[in-house]
């Protein structure tokens, strides 16, 4: 096991999991740490990495009032052995076969289950059309800022809900509705959707996605607990 | 997914049922459909409300928010309520994608 630092609040784990099946682009698994008393706190983090590349990568924000993610940030060193279950869910993962643009949405570290699609995007040759919208605080908070350079076949939108660089000409502010609409495939396209951040952040954007015409149908999410930040 | 890594946290989603109902269960359940008894709505079940600042988790409909399941996994092992199920319907295409 590896750790780097990612963003000043976020590590990067890379793990060599025993016998690991292989997984999906967009699965979990569940860490679980247990203290001498035989205390168990168990909390479920997305892979970063994508099916293709054989260790396995973490990406953990710290939740200052949280029960792991501070352990995983802050106490673990290389070499570490970890009790991690996984690959797990089948249902927020990579619309392998669904034809139609895809459009991912992410807040704060909501993007690390696309920072795993993008990859086996790329990686896989994929011919479909992928776009991510990311909100972030800063640009201090930006996770796999390399990774998510756009490429051909793959565009990446990057809004900044706090402080953006001075010489930023992209959008600014939360993902509403007018963002959505410049910055995000049409309804015509019927896009596969997928979006991922704090439960407020992903239903707020969900509500926006439908208001503007797509189908409830064609959007998946996954919520996370946390900071109740809504970038 | 970031987590749902605090004591304080809130409402998150089915999607973190995977591994819980991994350690009963064979088949990826959180991909499954399930039917509300209280109101008769019907979703996949990774988009159910999960509340999971209750000794258990506690698995709310998304339609009517009535309680649906209760999963609780501790040293002395698991425990799963499902009288808030109607029907569970898992499909037999392993491409469920």
């Amino acid at each position: 096991m590896a750790v780097t630092r990612e963003t000043p609040r976020v590590r990067r784990i890379r793990l060599r999991p025993p016998d690991w099946p292989g997984h999906v682009a967009g699965q979990h698994v569940d860490v679980r740490l247990t203290a001498p008393d035989g205390y168990t706190a168990q909390r479920s983090y997305s892979i970063a990495s994508p099916p293709s590349q054989p260790e396995v990568e973490l990406i953990v924000e710290r939740l200052d009032d949280g029960e792991v993610s501070p352990y995983l940030t802050d106490e673990l060193r290389a070499g570490d052995l970890l009790e991690v279950r996984g690959p797990i869910g089948g249902y927020f993962v990579w619309p392998e076969h669904s034809g139609t643009a895809v459009q991912l949405v992410a807040g704060g570290s909501g993007v690390v289950p696309f920072v795993a699609m993008l990859a086996h995007h790329r990686t896989s040759g994929s011919s479909v059309p992928v776009r991510l919208l990311y909100s972030a605080r800063t640009d201090a908070d930006v996770i796999a800022r390399e990774e998510l350079r756009p490429r051909p076949g793959s565009a990446v939108v990057l809004t900044f809900t706090r402080d953006a660089p001075a010489d930023w000409t992209g959008p600014r502010g939360r993902i509403d509705r007018e963002l959505l609409v410049r910055h995000s495939a049409p309804p015509e396209q019927s896009p596969a959707i997928l979006i991922c951040g704090s439960t407020p952040f992903v239903e707020a954007v969900t509500r926006e996605f439908v208001a503007i015409g797509h189908a409830a149908e064609r959007i998946k999410t996954e919520r996370y607990g946390g900071m109740g930040d809504t970038s | 997914m970031n987590a749902s890594d605090s004591t304080d946290t809130g409402r998150l989603d089915g999607n973190v049922l995977g591994g819980p109902l991994a350690e009963l269960f064979a088949a990826d359940l959180t991909v499954a459909t399930v039917a509300c008894a209280h109101c008769g709505d019907h979703a996949p079940m990774a988009a159910f409300q999960v509340y999971a600042d209750a000794p258990a988790l506690v698995v709310r409909c998304p339609g009517c928010a009535g309680v649906v399941m209760r999963c609780a996994s501790d040293q002395r092992g698991v425990r799963f309520e499902m009288t808030g199920v109607r029907l569970l319907t898992v499909t037999s295409s392993d491409d469920q994608a």
